[in-house]
């Protein structure tokens, strides 16, 4: 007599029962989970881990699941970050990790262009941008390095099961709309506590119709709203990017098996109709302070940022650029470009992307976190008003106290560098 | 009874805990940067033992576990808040920060004097009067009492290694 197959399981419960070894787990169990991956930069890995894989005299637990990413202090600026740097290599080198990516790019946007994801992983990432690797139907979730210490230490991690919160967009976005918009909405919409440290899957054709580097931006913002992972069920586009990106075809195989039931109990599903969705700016100091755009033109501002894994990504740059095509931005504003990878800053220029954010008079800053992050010379100075492409705008994270970060997509930083001012991308679209 | 509550709001992120500019420093010292664009006295006028009390969401943003670690270095007892960003409660305990939701933090005013008993689950407050916390997974109290994931994994994994 044949087994009775599962109940309906979630994608998120899916990816964990496989995980814990298990044929099916419930949403509020703990259970322990085998790590397929684990990834961190220059500023939570090698640095912080080190002297606690040292005091538990324990090597890592597999070199080869290790992926260590330079992106926080480069390029090198000061003796500290220089220190930070050439322990973050040596120390990987000894350790044989064959997987560092040094001054590649922003570690979100590196780690599923070098073919490290696949479907069905469990991954954690030493930065709270971790889910963006869920739009590839990986379980991807951030942590603090003292827990990446245990799980190089162990290989694995405790988990509560989440529940699943399905942001469903049904129908197109509008030209000009994308997928930086539907976060800042949703965030603007449930709050920064809108995921309840839960899973939020993103579905609905809409979604389905984003490319790659587009659902990496919804699963990116997750953090902002909370969620512990954001999730997109793989489908032949995600096929496809991972193929290109050096995935072997066999070990794609059961892609299509990660999706969630259609009879599986969620926690919340929520429809929108994407073709509703106007562009989104938050004002400082909160992603949860998004509104439509219309609430917000006019508002002067002194510096366009195009940067970070949410934002400067190729498709991020190509929307910026079909905005800035035949334009400059307007007088006495700085744009500021920090393409999130060099593959990605080497693609912009093939397609010639690139020249026209510069020909309109933007500056080309270093493929890697820059101000975003607030770490190292990019930080802003007093009063300076900022859009920016970027996923947080607390006082005082990209610079002085004083200074303030409205968010938006690349089409709409683009269009507020022509203007000054904020600005409505869609008068601007060429698409 | 020495040790005095910290009232903080709501949304209180882990920029303002840790900042970017000062992250590439010791723990010492990034700690006497701790609150510092939200309440400038905070960093040195904690003492040891005293409780951090907030509302909603208590360490949003960032993965930086220099946050917890910060209020850990200060001597922080532990935060007591209406709810806390997941990221930032995992880190707490992992350095052996207790961290405990309660459901009204109203009555806790700044400057009050405490008592945290983090096992037990109770803030006692200067006049005998006990709050009730929500318990800490027995599990979750095991790390922090550890002294955090590493003191705890010092003791649990040579016998696993077995």
């Amino acid at each position: 007599m044949s087994k009775p197959p599962n109940p309906p399981q979630t994608l998120a419960e899916k990816l964990l029962a496989r995980a814990a070894g298990r044929p099916q787990v419930t949403a509020g169990e703990t259970v322990i989970c085998t790590v397929d991956l684990a990834m961190s930069h220059d500023s939570s890995g090698p640095r912080r881990v080190a002297p606690m894989l040292e005091e538990l005299q324990v090597p890592v637990w597999d070199p080869s699941r290790y992926v260590v990413v330079t992106d926080h202090y480069v390029p090198a600026e000061t003796p500290e970050s220089e220190a930070i740097l050439r322990f973050t290599r040596d120390w990987s080198k000894q350790s044989g990790i064959t997987k560092l990516h040094d001054e590649e790019g922003i570690c979100h946007v590196v780690l599923p262009q070098k073919g490290h994801l696949r479907p069905g992983m469990l991954v954690v990432g030493g930065d709270s941008h971790s889910p963006t690797g869920g739009a590839f139907g990986c379980y991807m979730f951030g942590i603090g390095a003292t827990e990446m210490a245990g799980v190089l230490a162990t290989g694995r991690i405790w988990l509560n099961v989440p529940q699943t919160i399905v942001m469903e967009w049904r129908g197109r976005f509008q030209p000009a709309v994308s997928a930086k918009d539907v976060m800042l909405f949703l965030c603007g919409k449930f709050g920064m506590d809108g995921g309840r440290y839960q899973a939020v899957e993103f579905a609905g054709e809409a979604v389905k119709a984003l490319s790659m580097q587009e659902r990496m931006t919804l699963c990116n913002m997750t953090a902002e709203l909370g969620g512990q992972a954001g999730l997109v069920a793989p489908d032949e586009v995600t096929i496809d990017y991972l193929l290109q990106a050096g995935v072997p075809a066999d070990a794609l195989a059961d892609a299509f098996d990660w999706f969630t039931d259609p009879d599986a109990q969620v926690a919340e599903h929520h429809r929108f109709d994407a073709a509703e969705l106007v562009p989104q700016v938050a004002a400082p100091h909160s992603p949860a302070n998004a509104a439509p755009i219309a609430d917000a033109l006019g508002q002067t501002v002194d510096v366009a940022y195009i940067g970070a894994c949410t934002g400067a990504k190729l498709d991020d740059l190509r929307m910026a650029a079909q905005v800035l095509k035949g334009r400059r931005i307007a007088k006495g504003l700085r744009l500021m470009v920090a393409p999130a990878s060099q593959a990605d800053q080497e693609a912009a220029r093939a397609d010639g992307s690139l020249d026209i954010l510069l020909l309109a008079g933007g500056e080309l800053l270093p493929t890697a976190c820059g101000a975003c992050a607030g770490y190292g010379k990019f930080r802003f100075g007093e009063d300076t008003r900022v859009v920016s492409s970027t996923a947080r705008n607390f006082k005082g994270r990209m610079g002085a106290a004083s200074s303030r970060v409205w968010l938006a997509s690349p089409a709409t930083v683009a269009a507020s560098a022509i203007e000054g001012c904020l600005a409505d991308p869609r008068g601007y679209w060429r698409g | 009874m020495k040790a005095r509550i910290w009232r903080f709001g709501d949304g209180i992120d882990t920029d303002a805990m840790a900042p970017g500019q000062y992250m590439k420093l010791p723990i010492q010292e990034l700690a006497r940067h701790c609150m510092e664009g939200v309440r400038p006295e905070f960093a040195t006028g904690v003492r040891p033992g005293d409780v951090v009390v907030a509302g909603a969401n208590f360490g949003i943003g960032s993965s930086r576990e220099q946050a917890p670690q910060a209020l850990a270095t200060l001597g922080v007892a532990g935060v007591v808040a209406l709810s806390f960003a997941g990221l930032f409660y995992r880190n707490a305990i992992n350095l052996g920060l207790p961290v405990l939701v309660c459901r009204d933090v109203e009555p806790l005013e700044d400057g009050a004097a405490v008592s945290l008993d983090a096992a037990a689950a109770t803030l006692t407050l200067g006049n005998g009067a006990t709050v009730r916390l929500e318990p800490m997974p027995r599990f979750l109290l095991d790390i922090v009492e550890a002294g955090g994931l590493i003191p705890h994994l010092q003791t649990t994994l040579p016998a696993r290694r077995q």
